[in-house]
């Protein structure tokens, strides 16, 4: 009886807990993939019970095993070529009538079967009383009755695996009676019976059967392995007819029919008859999540409840956990090799912006583990469905689907969102269509990192109106998303398949905690593993983009001379003074480094007892230094302070030159130079041509280079006062066409990755890229030289950009898709 | 008379699917076939899509999916 490994496939029809019944076998050992050339997840995990070691691999759960969803899809080629010894079909004993018409599909493909009748106490309390033997014989497959969720029927279920797993001869499964449909499927059968590869690796009965549907996938089985097909599929085509004229029905609706007919009998010889039916708690909760008046409101309090726990309470929690990132970077920097007075080494600053890079996204996973957290809940609690319900209407127009809400609140539907997660659960959307619809404009929502530059450029070019531009900002994006939908939907989408919207509007359950933290941790670790190290990398190319070719020999030695002078002036000033042999040579250096670390400590303390304690570390590690920084009444310590506070500032201004004229200087900032005839249109320098490209690993960044490129002239000024005096000519109108570009931006390194496994296609995440770009110059250079042509100043563009979006958005929703669902 | 000319609160039985293909498969497959006695619960908020009963389950179906179904009222 023992066996080196034992395959087990889990199936079942979605709503009857069969991920409850994957965790209760396999316990903590998970593991998710995707099934090969689909978007389909694949859950594998195994367990061991009284020596038999069994994978275990969860099938996706289906209505049916046709060929029409990928879903359907991957189930049947699962079951058909990976030949699992033993497949579990978990049903729900309280709709035990619609779950059998899976389980006889399961039956004809002649797999060796447990049926595990999960959610007895659900059946029980509705008085259902299922006689689990009598159901055991007439299927001819053990039926094991279970109340997974509260342990119940778990042993028997283990015990019910290893013997049949165990067993070699094949069981005498029952069949579905068709009826006038017999002779046919006979017929049929006979046609390849002697084609070896066809009867050896598929159940005769089963292809006929498929056949007779006119499965898609089987008519491929025949083109693949039969010597003539074609005559084959004809005389199959003909049988089809035959059949349909003789008895005025379609074969697929005959065979779907006789199915319940058979499903309806053995149910009702299996469970005795209900004495009373009360409707469910189910129901009478919908009566008010799907109330006309109550359901919408409800639904607008719970996504508000998500955004705020997830993304204003998860940023709070940023606070806190921000100062440990800082500290790796600090602790990564002490490994480093020191700053020179105005040379940094390479190894060092591309350390640390590699640090940096990766600590701006590590500091939203405090975020995703609420958000992911809380998604879970949602779903496994049976909303979703709910939700789906109440906004399909609005979103169906656009060719999206009421299951595109998460998704664009995740993204940031208001303000601050993350189009990561956002293109994450679009998972959930059942409609291929309104699936990738979803996706490709998600990253056109108002991200969190989107949102400094917004506020960067309200604060100067729209100050006296910010409240109006902030709204304005906020709600474009959705006006700008629905079109699009609409537009790609109708364009190149075009092909993309569509499901009916039909679904099941399950019970509600209570999630578990176990199934909700692990869900999120699954799923944070997935970003974890593949966001981070590829936006690692891109983060590498960017800087050197950023710092290459550098700066020519006669640039640097200018700066050396620069710096000689700076350095000369300070020693002359200090000639006199007792401590200038203490600031002799490397000294100088060791002071810079000295006094910016205490500078930094100053800042980061609170309060006066820690600003004291600094004090006196400080004091300990070097007394000399300590008294030239807090000079207090020491006259020439004073002195020095002062001179030394010149030097360091003239540093300052030095070490910002160099970086501005390296990045004028670097291939990023070349190609920014080279777009600037194109972009001038669009009222972008090459100055903000750099910062947009460099904003492509994170768009963050954004705001970042823009300070590196606007340099300082006086301590302390903003980047705001510095922007408005660098950039005399910019307008608010340049300032408009700017942050509608950053809507539009393409989506950044981590969304696009996100965007290709979602999409399962490098085409569809290069596509994601390449549209955005193109809608952006456009919307961006309409902006500009329209609003100049007009003679508009940036306000009424604006206001004239709202009503034209409007009236796009109210117009394509009108739009007819005229290959709609028949 | 097809489903979607249903109010809220009647009864029906199924006729006939006038679907082929994915929606005709995907109703059959979700339990709508003929001979089946369902209940329409409610409409939507927004009027679309509308929920059914149909042995002790819950439905969601738009109404252009719904028109495809063909019921006698009861």
């Amino acid at each position: 009886m023992k066996r080196k490994k034992t395959l087990l496939a889990l199936a079942g029809q979605p709503n009857c807990g069969k991920s409850t019944v994957f965790n209760a076998l396999t316990g903590a050992s998970q593991h998710v993939a995707n099934y090969p050339g689909v978007t389909v997840e694949k859950m594998t995990g195994s367990y061991r019970y009284e020596g038999m070691k069994v994978e275990v691999v969860d099938l996706p759960g289906t209505y049916s095993l046709t060929s029409y969803s990928p879903e359907e899809r991957v189930s049947r080629s699962f079951l058909l070529h990976d030949k699992p010894s033993v497949v579990v079909n978990v049903a729900d004993a309280s709709n035990l009538k619609r779950h059998l018409y899976l389980t006889f599909q399961l039956l004809e493909m002649g797999v060796p079967l447990v049926v595990d009748l999960n959610m007895m106490d659900v059946a029980e309390k509705r008085d259902i009383d299922i006689d689990t033997q009598e159901l055991s014989r007439q299927l001819g497959v053990p039926v094991v009755p279970t109340a997974i969720k509260q342990g119940r029927g778990k042993k028997e279920l283990f015990k019910s695996i290893n013997s049949v797993a165990g067993s070699e001869q094949s069981p005498e499964p029952f069949f579905v009676d068709y009826g006038s449909m017999e002779p046919f499927l006979t017929e049929i059968e006979n046609e390849f019976s002697e084609n070896g590869v066809l009867s050896k690796d598929y159940p005769g009965r089963w292809l006929a059967i498929k056949l007779m549907e006119g499965d898609d996938e089987a008519r491929k089985l025949i083109r693949e392995h039969h010597s003539t097909p074609e005559k084959v599929l004809e005389f199959i085509e003909n049988k089809r007819q035959e059949f349909d004229s003789k008895h005025n029905e379609k074969p697929e609706r005959h065979i779907a029919f006789s199915r319940y007919k058979v499903a309806d009998a053995i149910s009702r010889s299996c469970i005795k008859p209900k004495t009373a039916t009360k409707q469910p708690l189910s129901d009478r909760a919908d009566a008010i999540i799907c109330h006309k008046f109550f359901g919408p409101m409800i639904l607008v309090g719970v996504i508000y409840l998500l955004y705020y726990l997830s993304i204003v309470q998860g940023y709070n929690i940023t606070n806190y956990t921000w100062p440990l990132l800082a500290k790796i970077r600090s602790i990564t920097e002490s490994f480093l090799p020191a700053p020179g007075f105005i040379d940094a080494p390479l190894v060092r600053s591309m350390t640390l912006w590699f640090v940096d890079s990766i600590n701006a996204l590590l500091n939203y996973i405090p975020i995703f583990f609420i958000l992911f957290g809380l998604i879970a809940i949602l779903e496994d609690s049976g909303y979703m469905p709910r939700r789906a319900f109440i906004l399909d209407r609005i979103f169906n127009r656009y060719g999206l689907h009421g299951q595109s809400t998460l998704p664009m609140v995740l993204g940031g539907i208001y303000v601050g969102g993350c189009a990561v997660p956002g293109v994450m659960s679009c998972k959930g959307i059942p409609c291929e269509r309104a699936r990738f619809a979803t996706i490709l404009t998600i990253p056109m929502l108002n991200c969190l990192a989107k949102v400094p530059l917004y506020v960067l450029m309200i604060n100067i070019y729209f100050a006296q109106c910010k409240g109006l531009a902030m709204f304005f900002i906020s709600t474009i994006s959705l006006l700008m998303v629905l079109p699009v939908a609409r537009i790609l939907t109708l364009t190149v989408l075009r092909n993309k398949d569509t499901s009916p919207f039909i679904m099941e509007m399950p019970p509600y359950h209570i999630p578990t905690i176990r199934g909700v933290l692990g869900r999120a941790v699954e799923r944070v670790w997935i970003f974890i593993k593949k966001i981070i190290t590829i936006v690692a990398v891109i983060a590498i190319v960017i800087f050197i983009l950023l710092q290459f070719p550098g700066l020519s020999d006669e640039r640097m030695a200018y700066y050396d001379t620069e710096k000689d002078r700076a350095i000369a002036g300070f020693y002359q000033k200090i000639e006199e003074n007792p401590y200038a042999e203490y600031v002799q040579g490397e000294n100088l250096m060791a002071l810079v480094l000295y006094w910016d670390k205490y500078k930094n400590a100053k800042m980061m303390a609170k309060g006066k007892k820690a600003a004291l304690a600094i004090n006196e570390k400080f004091k300990a590690e070097n007394p000399v230094f300590f008294q030239i920084v807090r000079p207090q009444k020491d006259k020439e310590a004073k002195s020095v302070n002062k001179a030394f506070k010149k030097v360091f500032s003239a540093r300052k201004k030095l070490l910002r030159e160099i970086k501005k004229e390296k990045i004028d200087n670097s291939f990023l900032g070349r190609v920014g130079r080279a777009m600037e005839p194109y972009t001038q249109y669009a009222g972008f320098n090459w100055r903000v041509n750099v910062s947009l490209l460099a904003s492509f690993a994170a768009k963050e960044s954004s705001v970042a280079t823009l300070g590196a490129l606007y340099e300082q002239e006086k301590e302390g000024e903003s980047l705001e006062t510095r922007m408005e005096k660098g950039e005399k000519g910019f307008t608010a109108l340049h300032a408009l066409a700017l942050m509608l570009f950053m809507v539009l931006y393409p989506p950044c390194v981590a969304t696009s990755i996100m965007v290709k496994i979602q999409t399962g296609q490098i085409r569809w995440m290069l596509f994601s890229m390449a549209f955005p770009i193109v809608l952006g110059t456009g919307v961006a250079t309409l902006i500009f030289s329209g609003g100049t042509a007009l003679g508009l100043n940036g306000l009424q563009a604006m206001i004239a950009f709202y009503c034209l979006a409007l009236a796009i958005t109210i117009g394509t929703g009108f739009l007819k898709d005229k290959s709609a669902t028949t | 008379m097809t489903l979607d000319d249903l109010r809220p609160g009647s009864e029906c039985l199924v006729k006939k699917l006038n679907a082929h293909d994915k929606l005709g498969q995907r109703l059959m497959d979700m339990g709508v076939y003929p001979g089946l006695e369902m209940k329409v619960i409610r409409n939507a908020p927004l009027e679309d899509p509308m929920e059914l009963e149909l042995d002790g389950y819950y439905l969601s179906i738009r109404h252009e999916e719904a028109k495809f179904v063909e019921v006698e009222d009861r």
